[in-house]
């Protein structure tokens, strides 16, 4: 066991996929001297050289589509979008050519590419450097959505993701960057929980609280603040946001009976939407009242000395538990 | 006849400077060797590129063309018949496909668009397999890695960074074979296809760009694209660039023989631009008596590829009458097997459509598919169960 900031873990996840794999290439705007803009690929270009560690001119289709190519000759692209905001531009090659390459080749053509995405808000930055755009993603057949909460996951599921033969959106969480944690470099990666799981982090038989990637240490404080209280929250960690684990998710709600699910992202089509429904289809009769969502609002994301309140914190996601629990909240008296 | 006048020394000899005088070429530039008449003539550069080809060469590229140009009216005709829901000729752009396609060597790896049948048909892919997408039959006709041959791009442009990228994979292998994108004149305008230049110019990778101005994109003339001759914006990236007679079949071979020979030897990308015309509507959905005067092409039928290969094994004394009737049967087996082919194809069966999507299980979309299935079984209808576990 080493501690290790986040940034790091994935650094080193990173390293060792390089080291195992010499189809594995990583790609993407100032990862190679510069390390990334986070460091996140600090020191590989050094030790990898620039063929397996490449600088890229600042084009994100470019990246993108080269990826597409470097697929087709057998190649493991991991390629870096510098910000959430940034993969725009990448958009349609993700959705028209990444995603459904495989289905159109019936099976001959594999697309075995990692989309490394910082994600979320929370530090201070100007727009286009905080969003939560996800759902675009969970939406289109063909990729696979993960997104890690701490130094140990974002390890093993950087290998895990760049093992896989489907493309891979890996979601990390920025404002965690710096965060530290232990993490077991010597684990095996085959003994490792699969990326498609969710993770139960903290027992509860109240109320099922559901999160991902920033959100998930906020969960875990909500919990907390709420067994002062008396009450006992489960908290779920997604870490697989396409496909969703819903054997983990029904049989917390199946115990619990309530369930909340808080994400940064708008609401409107959010994953928080997809789980309320899917979660009422699977699990009706052991619902005790209506999912609830926390999450960010519907509007761009806002400038940054009001993103707190943009952001679902601690106080916001403990109204929505007394919400679920019918427990007095902020929206007592409303219908709805 | 290089719009880069660094010419085959490669990029970095040319330099800025030449930009400006290359924006004012017109199509002065346009290398020819076989005029529309059936005339060869010589050519101090692309002559050298060209000495193997021997009069049986000449014969076996006539034969090609003809054979792909009856491919595209039989599928032409599958179309109006209702045995295809749509096709895009390519009518009019044989030599430039023809003569492209065959000077690749089988590692050479195409990452073709959705008009490039010629060029598909030259790389080994079978008649009905051209088609198969277009009957709705699959959503691509073959598999990229028996043919060396991308499955055909509908998205403007996008092959173009997809082989780059490619090329980027040859480079790191130490290999010395090349990705070639195939685009017309609207991909110019895409995005993709610049950011694909950039790349390729950078990392100088081993790609050629054969774009065929075929002057319409659906029904927008490339003046709207372009106010510069396509192969000029080449020099822009600092990517040399040729510009040659897309209806002539020896100038299209020996351009992209030499676009190959500078990839191979490290010299990186090169632009092709082949002047051609689309003699037929952008689809079988297309009507370019909207948007296109009769005259234009009238004109162009006066410069049709396959006349002038025609006019010029003539002038050769090559064009017997054996030979004519040997080229005419192999077109008329072709044609026949396609539409064999096309008729008798295996109808996809309802489950396929969940075939594919990941290459390992997926929970989401097995429940779908399980209640689909059930959903299907529902009926009690004998071939629907059937094809439920035809599909399993």
């Amino acid at each position: 066991m080493t501690q290790m900031t986040f940034a790091r873990a994935i650094n080193s996840g990173l390293r060792k996929s390089l080291e195992n794999d010499p189809k594995v290439i990583l790609m993407g705007e100032d990862i190679g001297a510069l390390g990334g803009v986070f460091r996140v690929t600090d020191g590989l270009q050094k030790d990898f050289g620039t063929h397996r560690v490449v600088d890229t001119p600042l084009a994100e289709s470019g990246i993108m589509g080269t990826a597409v190519g470097l697929a087709y000759r057998g190649y493991r692209p991991v390629v870096e979008i510098q910000f959430d905001g940034f993969i725009y531009p990448a958009f349609d090659q993700i959705v028209s050519q990444v995603a459904k390459m495989h289905y159109r080749t019936q099976g001959a053509v594999k697309m075995p590419i990692t989309i490394r995405v910082p994600f979320g808000g929370g530090i201070g930055s100007p727009e286009h450097h905080s969003e939560s755009p996800e759902a675009y993603f969970t939406h289109t057949s063909g990729l696979r959505v993960i997104s890690v909460s701490n130094p140990q996951d974002a390890y093993t599921m950087i290998q895990q993701a760049i093992a896989s033969d489907d493309p891979v959106l890996y979601f990390e969480p920025k404002r965690r960057y710096h965060d530290k944690g232990e993490v077991d470099e010597s684990s095996d990666l085959a003994a490792a929980l699969s990326m498609e799981k969710a993770r139960v982090v903290t027992e509860g038989k109240d109320v099922t609280l559901v999160a991902y990637g920033p959100l998930v240490k906020t969960a875990r404080d909500a919990a907390l603040a709420a067994a002062d209280e008396g009450v006992s929250v489960e908290v779920i960690d997604l870490r697989s946001l396409a496909p969703l684990d819903f054997v983990t998710l029904e049989a917390s709600v199946r115990k619990t009976g309530r369930l909340v699910i808080t994400h940064e992202a708008g609401q409107s089509g959010g994953l928080g939407a997809e789980v309320a429904a899917s979660i009422t289809e699977r699990c009706f009769y052991h619902l005790e009242a209506a999912p609830v969502r926390v999450t960010g609002f519907d509007v761009p994301y806002p400038y940054s000395k009001l993103e707190m309140h943009h952001l679902p914190g601690l106080d916001r996601i403990l109204d929505g538990v007394d919400r679920a629990l019918g427990r007095p909240n902020s929206l007592s008296g409303l219908e709805g | 006849m290089f719009t880069d006048d660094a010419g085959k020394g490669g990029i970095s000899a040319g330099g800025p400077g030449n930009s400006e005088n290359s924006a004012r070429r017109t199509g002065g530039d346009l290398v020819q060797l076989i005029t529309p008449a059936g005339e060869r003539i010589s050519h101090p550069e692309f002559d050298a590129w060209l000495q193997d080809v021997s009069d049986e060469q000449l014969g076996s590229l006539y034969e090609d063309m003809v054979v792909i140009r009856r491919i595209d009216a039989e599928a032409t005709a599958l179309q109006r018949q209702g045995e295809l829901a749509l096709w895009p000729p390519l009518l009019g752009q044989e030599a430039s496909q023809i003569g492209s396609a065959r000077a690749l060597r089988e590692d050479d790896f195409v990452f073709p668009s959705y008009r490039d049948n010629g060029v598909a048909y030259c790389r080994g892919v079978k008649p009905e397999d051209l088609v198969r997408a277009w009957r709705g039959n699959a959503s691509a006709g073959w598999d990229p890695f028996t043919v060396n041959v991308a499955t055909q791009q509908i998205i403007i442009g996008a092959q173009s960074l997809h082989a780059t990228g490619y090329a980027m994979g040859i480079q790191n292998d130490g290999a010395d074979a090349v990705a070639v994108a195939y685009f017309g004149d609207g991909a110019t305008s895409e995005g993709d296809v610049n950011e694909a230049m950039v790349f390729a110019a950078s990392f100088q990778a081993p790609v050629v760009f054969f774009c065929q101005n075929n002057h319409w994109a659906i029904s927008e003339p490339v003046r709207l694209q372009s106010h510069i001759q396509l192969a000029d914006r080449a020099s822009g990236f600092g990517i040399p660039s040729m510009r040659v007679d897309g209806n002539d079949v020896l100038a299209v071979m020996a351009a992209t023989r030499i676009a190959l020979d500078r990839a191979r030897h490290g010299g990186g990308p090169t632009f092709i631009e082949a002047v051609t015309y689309r003699m037929g509507p952008h689809t079988t959905a297309d009507d370019p008596t909207r948007y296109r005067d009769a005259n234009e092409l009238e004109d162009w039928a006066a410069k049709d590829p396959i006349s002038r290969l025609k006019a010029l094994l003539e002038r050769k004394g090559l064009l017997t009458a054996d030979f004519e009737a040997a080229v005419a049967a192999q077109a008329d087996a072709v044609a026949k097997d396609l539409r064999a082919g096309t008729i008798n194809m295996p109808e996809p069966q309802p489950l396929d459509i969940f075939k594919h999507v990941y290459s390992t299980p997926n929970s989401w979309l097995d429940r779908q598919q399980d209640h689909y299935s059930r959903y299907l079984a529902s009926f009690g209808d004998p071939a629907e169960a059937a094809s439920e576990e035809g599909a399993r």
